[in-house]
């Protein structure tokens, strides 16, 4: 079957094979989830779906600790948990992944610099390793297997099931602030007054030169503490084709980015907004990834330390607005500080996330914008990345070494790869 | 409503994604679910899930299809009896292999067919009585015309879809309804890694939903996707100086 994650680049052929199959040790393979990450972290020529099996295995009402099959997606969580004053600690801006992504991409969510990544909850999971041993692994036991799987991008084996803690919140709505910027000065130093809220991202405009680069729209909020837990039904629309590939054009983007800036109001305003449309505006629009057509996207999200984020960030900005490779979306985040996984992503900072239209000349520019973030001393999300280089790594995640021993120790290496672990060399 | 007032609903074949799906359905509409298969551990795995998901109550039971003589007494141990007996169990072995070897044939007639009949008898006798109930039988498009590529287990669901019919006309007068279920295929972890052409394939969710409308309805025959009840149609409509030119 024809394969491809969110960004639809690459698409490759690959095989499902079943974990039920002693045969599936034969040759390499790699766990896949809902498909939700954007490169080629979960792309193999032979894959295992944790999605066939997803049901909930116990929950303990009194400290909200679920456990749950990896195939799990945060939405059934949401859907089960919500009416009963449950939420995820974190969640990424989609709720369509699986437990089991959510914890090999050690994903992190609008609320980084308060809680932290998403294996902040997590308690302990199951994993499968090769010839079907499968070991328990929290923070005291195989812990080194805990720090490894956790962003490990699936290569560390198969996570199977999963022991996470849910939040006891009191409503489904969020009490929301929208701060306008005017420049970059501006949204950074909102984002540090208002780093108390809980959750806080901000849209940005790329395309915006001189004195009025980096204005943004910060949004922040947290769970009202009024009303009851019901929940509405939301409608979704859905892209039902491939857009033609010249719709997106740097015109179009910057009508869409004026649009997007010019309908809020000005300063300070006050919104009371839905969970979904706080959390996961782009669910209610299925497929949007299609938008970009038939040659897919690369959504570059790269983190920069704090001292050098906002020169850094202006650096960068200006090259994308120089040469008018236009993002539809830019999302900049405020970062707490780094965990002990050897191969999450965030570190203190800033991480802005925009998106290319596969063009030819994408590749290039990406790899220089990265050498760029690296020089800096940031790096890029292997859990976005389809193009960065083995030297890239292991110039920016410091632990990539010793992830990689790990795995030729524990003999890792001949069961799980992906398209992404061998352009990487991990 | 408390879970002691839920109606229960009964699955036999309880472990196949279909039977899953289904209990889903049932359960997020506030039913109660018997869980009935060989594999008591996926069944208390599902029962969980049930429960934790739906706040329902469930069990899980042990069930043989080709244990004929146990299916009365397992019925009767229904501390409460169902208000829907749903089968959902069968087996389709490949056709070359039953051909030449015998108990191959014998075991799909004893799950597909045999069982069926051993099972709803004494569950058509409880609804009769009760004067409420329905009955889903899960048949296949197989059954409508034998073909030389399936026509084993053909037969054993086209066996299945004649009784279905009769214990409909049976049961039509006692207020219990019979629902005959074609699926045709399905993507499950069975069928996986087959190339099933997308427009004739149902998700087991598709089944389930299906099932739950037909049930709410009172259909007598469903075809999950429709463009079966077509194919169906033309495969029949065929002559058989034509079919017999064929391999299908």
């Amino acid at each position: 079957m024809k394969l491809a994650a969110w960004g639809r680049y690459p698409i490759i052929e690959s095989q499902e094979v079943s974990i039920h199959q002693a045969s599936i040790w034969s040759k390499p393979c790699i766990a896949i989830g809902n498909l939700r990450s954007y490169g080629d972290a979960a792309l193999f020529d032979t894959h295992i779906n944790v999605q066939r099996s997803q049901q909930f295995i116990s929950f303990d009402a009194e400290n909200g600790l679920l456990t749950c099959d990896a195939g799990v997606l945060l939405a059934d969580i949401i859907q089960t948990f919500l009416p009963r004053g449950y939420f995820p600690k974190v969640v990424p801006g989609t709720k369509l992944i699986t437990v089991g992504g959510a914890i090999a991409a050690d994903i992190h969510g609008k609320n980084h610099h308060s809680y932290g990544c998403f294996s902040n909850s997590v308690h302990s999971f199951k994993l499968l390793l090769p010839h079907h041993r499968v070991i328990d692994c929290s923070r005291s036991q195989n812990s080194d297997f805990f720090y490894a799987t956790c962003g490990g991008m699936g290569l560390t084996g198969i996570i199977i099931e999963a022991t996470i803690s849910l939040k006891k919140i009191n409503s489904p709505w969020i009490e929301q602030q929208t701060i306008k910027t005017r420049n970059l000065e501006e949204t950074f130093e909102a984002f540090e007054n208002y780093s108390s809220i809980p959750y806080s991202v901000a849209w940005i405009d790329c395309l915006s030169k001189k004195e009025q680069m980096g204005r943004s729209l910060l949004m922040v909020g947290d769970f009202s503490m009024e009303g009851n837990l019901e929940v509405n039904k939301s409608k979704k629309i859905s892209i039902p084709f491939n857009f033609p590939t010249f719709s997106l054009n740097n015109l179009t983007v910057k009508a869409f980015n004026t649009l997007y800036y010019g309908k809020a109001p000005a300063g300070v305003s006050h919104q009371r907004v839905n969970y979904e449309q706080f959390f996961f505006p782009l669910d209610s629009i299925l497929h949007w990834n299609r938008i970009y057509g038939k040659n897919g996207f690369i959504q570059f999200q790269f983190i920069l330390p704090k001292k050098v984020s906002l020169t850094g960030l202006k650096h960068i900005l200006n090259q994308i607005s120089n040469t008018g490779l236009g993002s539809f979306l830019a999302v900049l985040k405020l970062y707490g500080p780094s965990n002990d996984n050897w191969l999450s992503f965030p570190i203190e900072g800033y991480s802005l996330a925009l998106d290319f239209k596969m063009t030819p000349d994408i590749p290039k520019f990406i790899h220089a914008l990265t050498d760029e973030v690296i020089a800096l001393g940031g790096r890029v999300y292997l859990a976005k990345d389809a193009l960065m280089t083995a030297s890239q790594v292991e110039a920016s995640y410091p632990l990539a070494g010793k992830f990689k021993d790990f795995r030729k120790t524990q003999e890792l290496d001949n069961y799980f790869r992906s398209i992404q672990s061998i352009r990487l060399g991990l | 409503m408390n879970n002691t007032q839920k109606p229960w609903i009964a699955i036999f074949g309880a472990n196949s994604d279909m039977a899953v799906s289904t209990a889903r359905m049932y359960a997020s509409k506030g039913y109660n679910i018997y869980l009935l298969s060989r594999s008591l551990d996926s069944c208390q795995r599902t029962k969980n899930d049930l429960e934790i998901r739906y706040q329902i109550a469930a069990e899980a039971i042990y069930f043989d299809a080709r244990k004929f003589s146990s299916h009365g007494e397992i019925y009767e141990q229904l501390p409460i009896k169902p208000i829907g007996v749903i089968l959902a169990f069968g087996i389709m072995l490949p056709q070359l292999a039953a051909q030449s070897d015998i108990n191959s044939a014998i075991t799909m007639a004893e799950i597909n067919y045999l069982g069926c009949i051993t099972l709803l008898e004494k569950v058509a006798q409880d609804m009769e009585s009760r004067k409420e109930g329905f009955i889903v039988g899960i048949s296949s498009v197989a059954g409508e015309r034998g073909r030389m590529s399936n026509y084993i287990y053909g037969s054993t669901k086209g066996a299945l879809s004649i009784y279905l019919e009769g214990l409909r006309h049976r049961l039509a007068k006692s207020g219990v309804h019979v629902l005959t279920v074609k699926p045709g295929f399905v993507a499950t972890k069975m069928t996986m890694g087959l190339d099933l052409p997308p427009l004739l394939t149902a998700s087991p969710e598709l089944v389930a939903r299906k099932i739950y409308q037909a049930t709410e309805r009172k259909k007598d025959v469903i075809y999950v996707k429709g463009i079966w009840q077509l194919i169906m149609f033309i495969i029949k409509s065929i002559p058989n100086v034509i079919f017999h030119k064929t391999k299908m």
